[in-house]
């Protein structure tokens, strides 16, 4: 990874500056179309055959003042409501998260290839899950899991002390930030090394939750989720302009009256909830946070009041139809999901780049 | 006296050599060689074997995995990043391993101590030779083909008795991800001893013999019985199971046919495979009526 900092002034933005977007409602409108019918496709198709047909009515039938029949047994309804609802659901979500901190490292950093694990959000959390998996207690009993919790506090822990790290030296540039972030990933997963090596009992569940859990999400997750969900999108949101400012520079930006400062920490203190949130959940899923806005910014432009909540809608997409594969393409076998985004990603995203000619 | 002071010390030595030739003159022919006597065993499995055999006298460390028997001498050497050093500095005459995860056999060799690899079965007849290997290595040839004798015999007893009318479905969990085995596999073969049938079978088309089931079909193969080897290292308990979405559907959580397993036993292919195909003899018992 290259990370080179640009004095202000001979900044060259990762966007073209900002541009005076307003907020169009043609492309996020088709963006929630594809969005509804990569859902719809992926509650009608699984590894266990069920009636399409039966299965609207099914779910029609849970609409107030609607009563059907859909015909559907106990064992199918449970697949459908307690197995790949849910899943959907929070495949959706994670992939909107992911892709909204995406797209908001990638703005406040200024750096194209910053992604959500940018600033140890991944190794604190698969520190957090290895310990919680190594010495936590047995937590059979327990209404809650403890796994996901100290996943979700190992990605905030990670990324604070990065931050705190880069904050702290002489020279407080982004590049700092991002610098310390390598050290403090680095160190995190040096000590989840040793961990799984003393305690090797538990490597197998160790991997199995980095390889990605959405294979045994349920509604607990998504509860679990949907509140850390809501705060960080709100807040990005709303910071999409000032997001765009930054572009021009940390000095200017306050020449305009943005304090670029805090404007970031307010922003990666967002993402990073949402990472967290999605990363505790799901384990570590690849490649949505950097291909997802890259493809929104060459498709629409890269200011980020529109840039946020298409990749919000654009990355909830894109995880559950990935999703979708990784439980069909062998079905009743499951591919692992992070072999599914990088490989269906990786040339999708080369095909835009080569069809936008122009490079982000 | 300068001279007398030295005739004593060289007399000891001289001694101790000799006392030392002296038990080295049945020296080892190209055709026997001596048993070995300072072993260490980084396979789990392997470490059972010698125990089993009468050969853990013999037996100087194992590896940390090494949890059974309770008397071996578990030690900090790992299986899995083996350090040759510290391996050596038990001064082992036979080194006893798995998996050579990079430079194992080829360290052993630069230092002369003799290794034996002995990889994970893929049919019972592999755990046969390797107690007949282990058993010529350590002289206990004898209890070892006594062993593998009780062994053959009594899993023939097993398998013909619990041979129930109607196959009974199983699944074999590995983990909390619904990783599996198939039929395939040492462990499934054991299992197809007992006459059952194994969901795993259909969903493992890369033929990895492990494949990741999806929740979805292992609620709609809705199998007879649930065998859990995720007990130790996951946690998961019939209880774990029954709190699963979905899972409340299944007959074997119903009827409360999920079984679990020592996680140890399950993914050994040691002396033990008899104990583990005694339990799930046991539990098929149980279900033979509801097939007939």
């Amino acid at each position: 990874m290259t990370v080179t900092e640009r004095r202000p002034g001979h900044d060259i933005p990762v966007a073209p500056g900002p541009r005076p977007a307003r907020l169009r409602a043609g492309p996020l409108l088709a963006a929630c179309a594809v969005l509804a019918g990569a859902a719809l496709l992926a509650v009608l198709v699984g590894p266990v055959r069920l009636d399409p047909w039966a299965v609207l009515v099914e779910l029609a039938g849970r609409l107030p003042g609607v009563d059907t029949s859909s015909g559907l047994s106990d064992q199918e309804a449970a697949i459908l409501w307690q197995l790949r609802l849910p899943r959907v659901v929070l495949g959706g979500l994670v992939g909107a998260m992911l892709a909204l901190a995406g797209a908001a490292y990638q703005g406040v950093f200024r750096n194209p290839l910053a992604d959500p694990y940018l600033l140890g959000a991944a190794a604190g959390a698969g520190l957090g899950a290895t310990l919680a998996i190594a010495y936590g207690p047995g937590t059979s009993g327990w209404p809650v899991d403890l796994l996901p919790l100290a996943a979700f506090a190992g990605a905030v822990a990670g990324v604070a002390a990065a931050y705190a790290l880069g904050r702290s030296g002489p020279a407080r540039t982004t590049t700092s930030l991002i610098l310390s972030g390598v050290a403090v990933a680095a160190f995190l997963t040096a000590i989840q090394t040793y961990v799984q090596q003393r305690e090797s009992e538990t490597l197998r569940e160790v991997y199995g939750w980095i390889l990605g859990r959405l294979t045994t999400a349920g509604w607990r997750e998504v509860v679990l989720i949907v509140p850390y969900a809501l705060v960080s999108t709100a807040a990005i949101l709303l910071h999409g302009r000032l997001i765009d400012v930054l572009a021009v520079g940390d000095d200017e930006a306050s020449s305009l009256g943005v304090r670029a400062a805090r404007v970031r920490l307010v922003v990666v203190a967002a993402a990073t909830l949402a990472t967290a949130a999605a990363v505790a959940v799901s384990g570590l899923i690849g490649f949505v946070g950097i291909i997802v806005p890259h493809t929104i910014r060459l498709l629409a432009g890269s200011s980020h009041r529109l840039l946020a909540p298409l990749s919000l809608v654009a990355g909830a997409a894109f995880l559950i139809l990935a999703d979708l594969a990784a439980r069909t393409v062998i079905a009743p076998a499951e591919l692992p999901i992070g072999v599914v985004t990088a490989i269906v990603g990786a040339p999708f995203f080369a095909l835009v780049l080569r069809g936008a000619r122009r490079v982000p | 006296m300068p001279v007398r002071r030295l005739l004593i010390p060289l007399a000891l030595l001289l001694a101790l050599v000799a006392s030392g030739c002296g038990q080295d003159e049945p020296a080892p022919t190209a055709a026997a060689p001596a048993p070995a006597s300072r072993i260490v065993s980084l396979s789990p499995t392997a470490t059972e074997m010698l125990f089993a055999i009468g050969a853990g006298g013999q037996v100087v460390a194992v590896d940390s995995n090494s949890n059974y028997p309770e008397e071996a001498p578990r030690t900090d050497l790992s299986a899995y990043q083996p350090n040759i050093e510290a391996i050596a500095g038990y001064k082992p005459d036979l080194v006893v391993y798995s998996d050579d995860p990079g430079e194992l056999a080829a360290g052993l060799g630069k230092l002369s101590i003799p290794a034996l690899q002995q990889p994970a079965a893929t049919r019972l007849d592999d755990t046969y030779a390797q107690l007949d290997q282990l058993g010529r290595a350590t002289g206990h040839q004898a209890e070892a083909a006594q062993l593998t004798a009780t062994m053959r015999a009594e899993i023939e007893k097993i398998a013909a008795a619990a041979r129930p009318e109607r196959p009974l479905t199983y699944y074999h969990e590995l983990d909390k991800n619904l990783y599996s085995a198939t039929s395939k596999t040492f462990i499934g073969q054991l299992y197809a001893q007992l006459g059952m049938k194994n969901i795993a079978d259909a969903a493992d088309k890369e033929a990895s013999g492990y494949p990741q089931l999806s929740a979805e079909y292992v609620i709609k193969a809705d199998p007879d019985l649930i065998f859990l080897a995720d007990t130790k290292c996951c946690g998961q308990s019939a209880r774990t199971v029954a709190a699963r979405d979905g899972w409340d559907q299944l007959t074997a959580v119903r009827s409360g046919d999920v079984v679990a397993l020592d996680d140890d036993v399950a993914s050994r292919w040691g002396p033990r495979v008899v104990d583990f195909l005694k339990t799930v003899a046991a539990k098929v018992q149980t279900l033979e009526p509801v097939g007939s």
